[in-house]
């Protein structure tokens, strides 16, 4: 059953930007965006080059969609749904995230 | 096999290779076992533009065959060896190496050998003809111990010569035995102005003078005795007095020769053996033999008509012209000279501006005969039209040649063209052809010319062949949407104006104003770029380090196995024996691979993010600085070894590219850029194929500007020349600061110079003239960021906040278990995938 997990502090997120995490045994990427008090929580593992690097890749929206770039082959995953937009049958983890008295959770 | 023909060319110039890629276009390729001879030692190559040789064009340049062409088209081609008799008794060819083929079909492309004036004195040293790529290695080797320079002949070849010459830096003259220059394609008029404008460009003409003998000069190594008793000296003689058709192996087997030479050919380039065909320079039709490249290409598909059976013939050829003849532009079209009997002529002269213009009409007003333009060529393209596809002319011709005071425009649009129309007369490609490319998918001028080959000989039809596919693009609804992206309706140069106009600084107000959402790694990144281009802030700020992908993020390069590669800098190239111990001290301790790069520097790869600070600590406190590889910026300053050491330097390079890489290091800009210095000609740091290059020459510094090595080659084009440091630097200042306000997100100076309206020229006018009265400007928002330069490994080690970020996991101090290597050649790599799953099994 999943839980929600004490992970760090909010000053440890990266204002729009990534982070990694390790959660559960999990890398987990954390995406900070400060302007509407948004974070997301996805795992970091790029399917397309096969190593643990979407934390560090750029993030912004696609129509209104926050997303991900694969810093490596520039694909983009939803940060909501782990869903790659250029191939929708690739789908990475997306957990829920929360930011509970400046703490940051994750469940899983 | 059997039923295959055997077809000779003899002869691989322009013309011979024209036909072999016409044959092999062809259905009846596959009748013929080809074989060719080639007496040169290099494949055909682009006479033509035989000057550009000298403005850094290559031999492999000027080539124009393709890599593989023979193989793949099964063709033998015996180099440096040429024909020498032809038995048409027993149907043989033989070799001047003794090769001996026996034929079906010959084609004759034997071409022309420059004529040179019969007079004593005539072989004497440095007296050279005008001709082939040797010739002009000869040519450069003369110029070396020369002072003053001429050059034989008035016309096109000639005044083309007298500007390599001019390049050469040689005081120049140029020697006419008819009364004006360029007699066949100019007629008085233009020809004086043309003779005023060459001689403004520092040129001597002499005109109707006939050279009678050549002998020990008083002043020069030569002096040249004229006819009516006059005298020139002269360290070199280039003769380009024409051309005298080859026709010895065709005279020896008994071929008609004409009574001025060439091998007399019928409408079907059929000689008076009905198995041989002639073509080029070295056919006489109707008693005319043509010295331009267009008639032989034209010649050249009609023996492939008439080998396959079709009924097409050679039917004379338009010898219409325009060029830019050291600046000035001339052209001339059909007949020039009014010999139609009854013609009217029309005449435009210009005296302030140097213009002259002259039509030449029928009787009756309708149609186009000939033109002749100098100063202002920009009519050609109209002219030509009309001429070559006969269209009546408006009611009053002299609007085409008189100076249009209103926005009225008197040209032929490219949509009143018809389909019929030819746009390039070397490739004869008409403008139905163009369009159909376009409908064929071609989205790009580039594909275009790739399809079609329209404008790739002697690029006369560049501007026309432009105005075409940009029309029909626009007829087809393909506006380009140049916007950045979806968060933005600019393009990139629209943006920096914006950041540079509204002096905004960071990427959370350009969106606000001007954009919407919230980016992506697109405008994110270009935005991040002109920011740090125009600011020069530290890019782990705050309010930029969202806007840097992963390399300027961690202020490294990125690998497939998420691990990094750390650069530090070797200006120049330059190391110290203390500084490299280093290096491979710290790749030791860290256990990186270490690789030399192209760039001339060492490169570490294999380092994890929380790995990078304490090797950069060590790297800084060795003495070296970023070297900002991960960065779309300023890379290295090749260079050679220079004067310093090296017995045929002429100049310092190394000290040369130490002082720019220092100085333009940091500098962020669209894409990456490279730059190279070479101590002499030898060119051993490849500058001609960098963003920037610089190379020592005599009494200076040469800059090239905008080439490339990588997916697709560009040679640099010679911006400037004999500069000394000081205004080569100004120099590079502005080209650089140019390019970074106005080039596309992601596009090397080599695309960037291949879009550029005007090209060259236009560079050359913003940079050198200052057109846009711009260059304080760029040369001060350069020294901006030169002053505010910052090694940023140097102030990231000593930001703690900002090393927060270098490990792998906020919350955790492991290591990402999935980077793994193995052993290769003594050094790491990444381990592979299967490779990391055995691993992680014997470990488990």
């Amino acid at each position: 059953m999943a839980n929600w997990l004490d992970v760090c502090s909010i000053d440890d997120l990266q204002p729009n930007s990534g982070v990694c995490a390790l959660v559960a045994e999990q890398q987990v990427a954390i995406f900070y965006m400060p302007e509407d008090n948004a974070v997301y929580a996805i795992n970091n593992y790029d399917p397309f080059s096969d190593i643990n690097v979407l934390s560090r890749g750029l993030i912004g929206d696609i129509k209104g969609e926050a997303m991900v770039a694969s810093p490596i082959y520039k694909q983009h995953f939803n940060l909501k749904t782990g869903v790659c937009f250029e191939d929708e049958t690739v789908k990475i983890d997306a957990y829920e995230i929360r930011i509970n008295n400046e703490r940051v959770e994750v469940k899983i | 096999m059997s039923n295959k023909q055997t077809l000779v060319v003899i002869g691989n110039g322009m013309v011979g290779q024209n036909f072999l890629e016409n044959l092999m276009a062809s259905d009846i390729k596959s009748n013929y076992n080809v074989v060719t001879f080639c007496e040169e030692p290099l494949v055909a190559y682009d006479r033509v533009h035989l000057s550009e040789y000298f403005a850094g064009k290559s031999a492999a340049d000027l080539s124009l065959v393709e890599d593989g062409f023979f193989e793949t088209n099964d063709i033998t081609i015996h180099m440096s060896d040429k024909a020498v008799s032809i038995d048409r008794q027993n149907k043989t060819v033989t070799s001047d190496k003794g090769i001996v083929i026996d034929y079906d079909k010959i084609v004759l492309a034997t071409g022309s050998t420059a004529f040179i004036p019969p007079i004593p004195g005539n072989d004497r040293d440095y007296c050279i003809p005008y001709r082939t790529i040797a010739d002009l290695d000869d040519m450069m080797a003369a110029a070396k111990d020369s002072k003053v320079g001429t050059v034989v002949g008035g016309g096109l070849l000639g005044l083309e010569a007298a500007k390599a010459l001019r390049d050469l830096n040689l005081d120049t003259h140029v020697v006419q035995f008819a009364p004006r220059l360029m007699e066949a394609q100019l007629d008085d008029g233009g020809a004086d102005l043309l003779k005023s404008k060459i001689e403004d460009l520092g040129v001597g003409v002499l005109t109707s003078k006939n050279t009678i003998k050549i002998v020990d000069g008083d002043t020069c190594k030569h002096k040249m005795v004229f006819a009516d008793g006059t005298e020139h000296e002269t360290d070199m003689i280039l003769y380009s007095a024409g051309i005298r058709p080859r026709y010895e192996i065709a005279a020896d087997c008994g071929l008609e020769i004409a009574e001025r030479g060439g091998v007399v050919i019928d409408n079907q380039c059929l000689t008076t053996d009905a198995d041989i065909y002639a073509i080029g320079e070295c056919a006489s039709w109707n008693n005319l033999v043509y010295g331009l490249v267009a008639p032989g290409y034209a010649m050249a598909r009609a023996v492939v008509s008439h080998l396959a059976g079709e009924e097409a013939e050679f039917a004379g050829a338009d010898m219409s012209t325009k060029l830019k003849l050291n600046g000035v532009d001339v052209a001339s079209i059909g007949d020039p000279h009014a010999s139609t009997p009854g013609s009217l002529v029309y005449t435009y002269q210009n005296g302030v501006d140097g213009i002259y213009k002259r039509i030449v009409v029928s009787n009756d007003n309708k149609l186009l005969l000939g033109a002749v333009l100098v100063g202002d060529a920009s009519g050609y393209p109209t002219l030509h039209q009309y001429f070559s596809n006969e269209i009546e002319l408006p009611e009053h011709p002299d609007s085409l040649i008189l100076p249009s005071r209103s926005d009225e425009s008197v040209g032929l649009g490219p949509d009143a063209l018809p389909a019929s129309a030819q746009i390039c007369s070397c490739y004869e490609v008409t403008k139905g052809e163009i369009v159909n490319a376009i409908e064929g998918g071609c989205c790009t001028l580039a594909s275009v010319k790739d399809a079609t080959k329209a404008s790739t000989a002697c690029g006369g039809c560049a501007a026309l062949l432009k105005s075409v596919v940009d029309c029909e693009f626009e007829k087809a609804g393909m506006e380009v949407n140049t916007d950045i992206c979806e968060h933005f309706a600019y393009t990139r140069q629209d943006l920096y104006n914006f950041i540079l106009v509204e002096e905004i600084k960071s990427f959370s107000d350009l969106i606000s104003k001007h954009g919407s959402g919230k980016g992506c790694e697109i405008c994110k990144q270009a935005v991040g770029s002109i920011l740090a281009s125009q600011w020069n802030d530290y890019v782990l700020e705050k309010e930029h380090v969202g806007l840097q992908d992963t390399n300027d993020t961690f202020l490294a390069n990125i690998q497939k196995d998420g691990t990094y590669s750390v650069v530090p800098r070797m200006t120049g190239g330059e190391v110290t024996p203390e500084g490299l111990i280093a290096i491979g001290q710290i790749a030791k301790k860290y256990g990186l691979y270490t690789k030399v790069t192209g760039g001339q520097r060492v490169d570490l790869f294999g380092a994890r993010v929380d790995q990078l600070p304490p090797i950069w600590q060590e790297l800084i406190d060795a003495g070296f600085e970023s070297g900002h590889a991960y960065g779309k910026s300023l890379r290295t300053v090749k260079s050679c070894v220079g004067s310093t050491w090296c017995r045929f330097g002429v100049d310092d390079s190394v000290g040369l590219a130490v002082e720019l890489e220092n100085r333009y290091k940091g500098l962020r800009s669209p894409h990456k850029i490279k730059f190279a210095v070479s101590g002499c000609t030898r060119e051993c740091a490849e500058a001609q194929s960098k963003d920037i290059g610089v190379i020592a020459v005599e009494g200076g510094w040469s800059l090239y500007v905008c080439g490339n090595g990588g997916m697709k080659p560009r040679h640099a084009d010679l911006f400037a020349t004999n500069l000394d440091k000081e205004t080569l630097i100004k120099y590079i200042d502005r080209v650089l600061t140019f390019y970074v306000r106005t080039a596309d997100r992601l596009q090397r100076t080599s695309v960037w110079m291949e879009n550029m309206e005007g090209g060259l020229d236009y560079l050359k006018s913003v940079v050198i003239d200052d057109k846009l009265e711009l260059c304080d400007e760029l040369e001060s928002q350069m020294q901006h960021v030169v002053d505010t330069y910052q090694c940023e490994w140097k102030t990231t080690i000593g930001d703690e906040s900002k090393l927060k970020r270098f490990r792998h996991f906020v919350n955790s101090d492991k290591h990402d278990e999935n980077i793994v290597f193995v052993e290769e050649r003594g050094q790491i790599r990444p381990a592979n995938i299967e490779e990391r799953k055995l691993l992680k099994a014997e470990n488990a």
